[in-house]
C-alpha cells in the first residue's frame, strides 16, 4: 500500500516537472525571434491620404506655399519644429567645467569643414529651413520650415546646391505634398550619409550603402531582413528625435540604445551577459565600419591652396577617393576599419569658439569623451578617430574659423582665392573673434562613436580578439585587467623560474640517484 | 616479516586520481586563458575550465567529508619529529641506498615532510586557489535585476593571486610525481596508489596495534 502511494507521488512529481519544462518552452519565445516577427515584412499603413486634400491640389511655385498648407492643418506643429535642433542648429547643453551653453551646428567647431557660420550658403543645404535672408543668415520662422525634406515619400525632393537650404525650384511640389508620410531612410540619409561634404566622410558607419543595404552591411537596415527605418530606433515624440552624436552633444540624455529592444542581458551565456556591465553592445557587434565605401580618417588643411596653371585641382587615390583637393588639402581614407575603443560614460566636452588652447604642441581633442574603468557609468565603446591639421592662430592660441565659401572670386573666401590670411580675417570677423594676422596649423582629433553597421551575431568580435597578449583590440585601454591580455611580470617570471628550478631539482636529484645506483652496482661486482 | 595492507581505500584513490586529472586539466586550460598558448580556443578554455573547477569543488567537499568522518585528517597533522632525518634521507641517504628513516604504517602513512607539504597544500594552497577562482567567476554574476558585481575595484588582484596559486600547484605536481619514485622500488608508491595495497613491515603494525 505504502509503495503504491510512494509510486503515485513520484509519478505525480515527474508529471508536474515534465509539464513545467514543456510549458516554459512554449512561453519563452526567444526575444530575437519576437523582434524579427514584429518587424519583418511590415506594411506601411497610411492613416491619412494627403492626395485627397483639396488645398494640396494646386500648382505650388514656392516651397513656402507648401509649408503654409501643411501648417493650415498641423497648426501647432511649427512650435515643435522651432524648438528642435534640426531647425535651430543648437541645443541647450551642460558641459562640465564650462556650464550651460547653447551648442550646435550653428557655432561648433569640427575638424572637417571647420565651422558653418559665414558659410551657410553651402552648409545650410542640410538645414530643415527653406533658405537664407539677404544678409546670408538662416531664416528661423514658421513659414520657412522645410517640411518636405523629412516627410517627402516620393524620393524626389532635392535641395539646391549652394542656395542655403532652398529646394530645386523645378520640383513637382504638388506631387510631393500629396505624398508625405513618416520619414524613411532616404529622408534622413540625404543629409546624414553625406556629412562633411561627401558620402561617408564624417561618420564612417552612416553612408549611402544604407539606403538599401544587405545583411552583411547592416543587420538592422537590411532590406531582405527586418528593414528598419531610422525612426524605428530613433523614436520621435513631438518632432523631438531621440539619439544624437557626441560630435555636437554633451549630455547623457535622450540616447538611443540597443537595450531598448534587446534588453541588457540578451545572451544565452551568462559570462557574455556579464560583459555588458563594462562593454557596450556596439564594441563587439560592430567589428568593422566603413564596410562598403571609405571614410575620411585624416585631413590636412595645411597643404590646401596649391594650384595648377592658376587653377585648383583634384587628385584621386586608387579607390577613387579624393587624395588631394586644392580647396581642402590632403586626405587619408580608410575602408573596412577596425574601430578604436575608449571608455565613455555618456557625457562629453567640446572645444568652443574662441577658447584658448592650453598646449598647442599636443593634439587638441575637439570633443573629449569622458569615461574610465573606475567610473561605474562608463562602458567601452567603438569610435572612429578623425585626425586633422587645421588652421589656428598661434598668437591668440585659438582655432581659426576661415571664410571658406562665397560664390564670387575676390571675396576673400578660401575656396575662391586660396589666401589663408584673408580667409581667416573675414571668417573670424564674421564670428566676432579676434585674429592676429598669423596662420599656423594645429593637429586636432575628433571622436565619432560608431553605432550603426551592426553585423550578425556570427560575425561579432570573438573572445580572443581582446583576450590575447598580442594585438588585442583593447590594447590601448590599459587602466584595468583583461584575462589573457594582462599578467603580473613578477608572478609570471617568478612562477616560470620556480617551475624551472623544480625541474632542475628533479633532474639533478634523479640523475644523482641513477649515478649512485650504477656506482653501487659496480662496487658489488 | 611483511604483509600486504590496504593502505589507500577505494574513495581515497578515486579522490586522488580525480583530483590529479582535474588539476592537470585546470592547469592546461587555465594557462591557455592566461595567454601562454592557444589550443582549445579562449571561449572553450573558459567554458571547460569552469566545468572542471566546479567538479573539483564538488570532489573537494566530498573529500573533506570523508576525511572528517573517517578521522583520516589526522594523517595530515604536521609533526616536526624526525623531520631532519627525513630531509637527510632525501639529501644524502637515498644516494647510499639507506633505509627510509620513518616507517610507513596504516595509521601513519605519511612521512613528516609529506605531512607538512600536504597540510600546506590542503589548508592553504588548494583553498586559496578555489577561493580566488570563485571570486574570479563571481566577480560578475547574474542577479535578479540584471548583472551585478561584487564590490572589488579590479579583477587584477584576484587574477594575479589565482595565477600565482596555479604556478605553485604545477611546481608541486612536478615534485610530487618525481617523489613517487622514492619508495622501496621506483614504482612501489605508484602501484600502491593504483591498487590501494602496499607491502608494510608487520612488526610495526603489531607494535602500533599493541599501543592502542
Amino acid at each position: 500500500m505504502r509503495n503504491i502511494f510512494l509510486g503515485l507521488a513520484f509519478g505525480a512529481i515527474v508529471f508536474v516537472v515534465i509539464i513545467g519544462v514543456l510549458k516554459n518552452r512554449e512561453v519563452e519565445k526567444p526575444l530575437l525571434l519576437e523582434l524579427k516577427e514584429k518587424y519583418t515584412g511590415r506594411k506601411d499603413i497610411k492613416k491619412v491620404d494627403h492626395s485627397k486634400f483639396e488645398n494640396l491640389n494646386k500648382n505650388f511655385k514656392e516651397p513656402q506655399e507648401v509649408t503654409k498648407e501643411c501648417e493650415s492643418c498641423h497648426n501647432l506643429t511649427a512650435q515643435e519644429i522651432m524648438k528642435s535642433n534640426h531647425f535651430n542648429w543648437e541645443r541647450e547643453e551642460y558641459i562640465k567645467g564650462k556650464g550651460i551653453i547653447y551648442l550646435g551646428k550653428k557655432n561648433s567647431i569640427n575638424n572637417f569643414c571647420i565651422a558653418s557660420h559665414g558659410n551657410e550658403k553651402s552648409c545650410a543645404k542640410c538645414h530643415v529651413g527653406l533658405g537664407l535672408d539677404e544678409n546670408g543668415n538662416m531664416v528661423l520662422d514658421a513659414e520657412n520650415i522645410d517640411c518636405m525634406v523629412c516627410h517627402d515619400n516620393t524620393e524626389t525632393y532635392m535641395k539646391a546646391p549652394e542656395r542655403g537650404g532652398e529646394p530645386v525650384k523645378t520640383l513637382n511640389f504638388e506631387k510631393i505634398a500629396q505624398n508625405v508620410g513618416n520619414p524613411k531612410r532616404s529622408n534622413c540619409g540625404v543629409c546624414h550619409f553625406y556629412g562633411g561634404g561627401g558620402n561617408n566622410v564624417k561618420h564612417g558607419d552612416l553612408e549611402m550603402a544604407q539606403f538599401s543595404p544587405d545583411k552583411s552591411v547592416d543587420i538592422h537596415m537590411a532590406v531582405e531582413g527586418v528593414n528598419l527605418q531610422c525612426v524605428d530606433c530613433h523614436i520621435t515624440t513631438n518632432h523631438n528625435i531621440s539619439g544624437k552624436l557626441y560630435s555636437l552633444c554633451s549630455m547623457n540624455r535622450e540616447r538611443v540604445t540597443c537595450e531598448q529592444c534587446h534588453t541588457e542581458t540578451p545572451h544565452k551565456e551568462n559570462i557574455i551577459n556579464e560583459h555588458t556591465l563594462k562593454v557596450s553592445c556596439q564594441a563587439c557587434h560592430i567589428p568593422v565600419y566603413a564596410k562598403v565605401n571609405s571614410t575620411k580618417i585624416y585631413w590636412d588643411w595645411s597643404t590646401a591652396g596649391k594650384l595648377k596653371n592658376g587653377e585648383p585641382y583634384v587628385e584621386k587615390d586608387e579607390l577613387g577617393n579624393h587624395k588631394y583637393m586644392s580647396i581642402k588639402g590632403s586626405f587619408v581614407w580608410g575602408k573596412n576599419l577596425k574601430p578604436d575603443y575608449i571608455w565613455f560614460n555618456g557625457s562629453a566636452s567640446h572645444y568652443l569658439m574662441g577658447e584658448q588652447i592650453e598646449n598647442p604642441s599636443v593634439p587638441l581633442v575637439l570633443n573629449p569623451l569622458f569615461g574610465s574603468y573606475r567610473d561605474g557609468d562608463s562602458k567601452i565603446i567603438p569610435v572612429k578617430i578623425h585626425t586633422a591639421r587645421q588652421p589656428y592662430d598661434p598668437v591668440n592660441k585659438t582655432v581659426i574659423i576661415p571664410k571658406l565659401y562665397d560664390p564670387n572670386k575676390g571675396s576673400g573666401a578660401f575656396w575662391k582665392d586660396f589666401d589663408w590670411v584673408k580667409a581667416s580675417e573675414i571668417g573670424m570677423k564674421e564670428n566676432g573673434l579676434p585674429f592676429s594676422g598669423k596662420v599656423d596649423f594645429i593637429e586636432t582629433r575628433m571622436y565619432w562613436p560608431i553605432n550603426h553597421m551592426v553585423s550578425s551575431a556570427k560575425q561579432s568580435v570573438q573572445c580572443v580578439e581582446c583576450h590575447t597578449r598580442k594585438g588585442s583590440r583593447l590594447a590601448n585601454l590599459t587602466d584595468f585587467y583583461i584575462p589573457g591580455r594582462d599578467f603580473s611580470k613578477i608572478v609570471d617570471y617568478g612562477g616560470t623560474l620556480m617551475i624551472l628550478f623544480t625541474l632542475l631539482g628533479v633532474f639533478g636529484h634523479g640523475g644523482g640517484r641513477i649515478i649512485a645506483f650504477y656506482k653501487r652496482r659496480g662496487k658489488q661486482k | 616479516m611483511s604483509k600486504y595492507v590496504l593502505l589507500y581505500k577505494g574513495f581515497e584513490r578515486f579522490w586522488h586520481w580525480m583530483q590529479a586529472l582535474l588539476i592537470i586539466f585546470l592547469a592546461f586550460s587555465g594557462f591557455e586563458i592566461h595567454g601562454f598558448y592557444s589550443f582549445l580556443g579562449f571561449q572553450e578554455a573558459v567554458l571547460y575550465h569552469n566545468i572542471a573547477a566546479y567538479s573539483l569543488i564538488v570532489l573537494t567537499v566530498f573529500a573533506i567529508f570523508w576525511h572528517l568522518t573517517t578521522g583520516e585528517y589526522k594523517q595530515y597533522i604536521p609533526t616536526f619529529k624526525n623531520i631532519k632525518a627525513q630531509l637527510d634521507f632525501y639529501l644524502l641517504g637515498i644516494f647510499r641506498n639507506a633505509p627510509h628513516p620513518t616507517k610507513k604504517t596504516l595509521l601513519s602513512k605519511l612521512n613528516p615532510l609529506q605531512r607538512l607539504t600536504y597540510f600546506g597544500l590542503k589548508v592553504v594552497l588548494i583553498p586559496a586557489t578555489i577561493f580566488s577562482g570563485l571570486l574570479y567567476i563571481f566577480y560578475r554574476y547574474p542577479g535578479i535585476y540584471g548583472i551585478e558585481a561584487i564590490n572589488i575595484g579590479s579583477l587584477k588582484i584576484i587574477a594575479i593571486a589565482h595565477t600565482a596559486c596555479a604556478f605553485m600547484l604545477v611546481a608541486f605536481l612536478i615534485g610530487h610525481v618525481y617523489l613517487t619514485t622514492t619508495g622501496e622500488k621506483i614504482t612501489t608508491n605508484l602501484k600502491a596508489m593504483l591498487t590501494g595495497y602496499e607491502e608494510l613491515e608487520e612488526e610495526v603494525e603489531e607494535e602500533k596495534n599493541g599501543n592502542q
